[in-house]
């Protein structure tokens, strides 16, 4: 059962190491979006660590939808998702194995490279971890809710657009907390709550998602 | 044995077919037929559950297959009309990560055998996206030496990009699955001689009568 698993991330991992362009198109992104804000609205250091949080977090949800796209969408076209679907194990697993992936490549990247932003806007030590921390937990759950958007689109005209209405409201209270653990850090408060939030998210997400995905791809494949 | 019970087939609120019945106990080679057009690959996409009929069901040993689910895919292959051969592996990579995500996974010695047999002996290495199209036909078939126990064969035009020897030695195999108690059911245009003990053919009929038949031939050979 886990061997499955442990497959398909592997899979997937050697596809991303030979499709660079693809991740790196992703993580570029994400630099771009952050280093941008702070040349739009000016040097004010106090302005930027307040808004550092939001932006770090809104460009890792940006980045995340932009993402999406490829999740499934290469195997469906070759015919491997049709092989995988047609799988003795169960399909929840290899589909855990996909987001996982997907968050290997894209989701801890961008958590890794947040640090080196929480130096950039001048956050301290302790709202730097929270930030990190905070993208930890959330961002694999932003792969888990996209897998069910990109699955449930698959295959449909314009289902990039799609995928980010779907996915965005679900994005939102991930967006909301994350930032929030930040912003409370900062202010002095308990931020224990906010990403224990996260963490319930995640377990939510990573129960409940594979399913929802199983699902979503046996009838977008028919 | 696989077991159609008045399945029924509607595509884009066209009807393929309708009342479709036939049984196909273990050693039988099922040839399905007809124009382009009139159903072929969707009749095997529903025998490989990926599709849901409008109605009727498809049976495996007498139980409806999309409540066995993988309890079924345990025992099939499929070799549809896209090879699900991914462009940045190489070939060796496809084989073993197909075989694992199947759940059959395999041994290094098995790949490399299977490999030999379609061919590919000297292109393990090599990316799949630098080979062409009969070669990369070649990956999706050494799926069926990896999987020589499983019962059930379903292949979508499995002759396609083929050479003249690729063919001989696919329909040797498919005989040989065959003669072994297995079943093989396949959609082909080439009428490619196959050695096989028990025979049965369904016949699309043309012209969007959304008709179809089924026959038993007699063994010859």
């Amino acid at each position: 059962m886990l061997r499955v698993l442990l497959q398909v991330i592997r899979r997937d991992l050697l596809l991303a190491v030979r499709q660079k362009a693809d991740v790196l198109n992703t993580l570029f992104f994400f630099v771009v979006v952050v280093t941008m804000v702070p040349l739009g609205i000016g040097p004010e250091p106090n302005l930027l660590r307040a808004i550092a949080p939001g932006v770090v977090w809104v460009a890792a949800l940006l980045a995340a939808i932009l993402s999406l796209a490829r999740l499934f969408a290469n195997d469906y076209a070759d015919g491997t998702l049709e092989q995988m679907l047609l799988s003795s194990e169960p399909l929840t697993l290899i589909v855990l194995g996909k987001a996982a992936a997907h968050w290997l490549v894209t989701g801890l990247p961008l958590t890794v490279m947040s640090v080196v932003f929480g130096v950039v806007f001048d956050l301290g030590l302790q709202e730097t971890g929270v930030l990190v921390a905070s993208l930890l937990l959330g961002t694999p759950v932003l792969s888990l809710i996209g897998a069910v958007g990109a699955a449930l689109t698959l295959g449909l005209r314009g289902g990039g657009v799609l995928t980010s209405l779907l996915v965005l409201p679900l994005y939102i209270p991930v967006l909301i907390f994350g930032s929030g653990a930040v912003g409370a850090a900062a202010s002095g408060v308990t931020y224990a709550a906010y990403l224990l939030l996260l963490g319930a998210f995640l377990l939510f997400a990573s129960v409940l998602t594979p399913w929802a995905v199983a699902l979503a791809l046996r009838i977008s494949v028919e | 044995m696989l077991e159609v019970v008045e399945l029924t087939c509607e595509r884009g609120e066209r009807s393929l077919f309708s009342g479709l019945n036939f049984a196909a106990p273990g050693g039988t080679l099922l040839r399905i037929a007809g124009p382009n057009g009139t159903g072929k690959t969707s009749l095997l996409r529903i025998l490989c559950g990926l599709l849901e009929p409008v109605s009727g069901e498809v049976r495996w040993h007498g139980r409806n297959v999309r409540k066995l689910r993988e309890d079924y895919w345990k025992d099939l292959v499929y070799v549809g009309h896209m090879n699900g051969v991914k462009d940045d592996l190489t070939v060796r990579e496809n084989l073993r990560v197909n075989a694992e995500v199947a759940g059959r996974p395999a041994s290094p010695d098995r790949l490399a055998d299977a490999l030999e047999r379609v061919g590919l002996t000297g292109f393990e290495d090599r990316m799949a996206r630098f080979l062409s199209q009969g070669q990369r036909r070649r990956i999706a078939l050494a799926r069926l030496y990896v999987s020589e126990t499983a019962p059930l064969w379903i292949l979508d035009e499995p002759f396609t990009a083929l050479d003249v020897k690729g063919v001989a030695e696919l329909s040797a195999l498919i005989g040989q699955h065959v003669r072994n108690g297995n079943t093989v059911a396949l959609v082909t245009h080439q009428e490619v001689p196959i050695d096989a003990p028990r025979r049965q053919r369904v016949e699309f009929a043309g012209g969007g009568s959304g008709a179809a038949s089924s026959v038993e031939e007699e063994a010859t050979c």
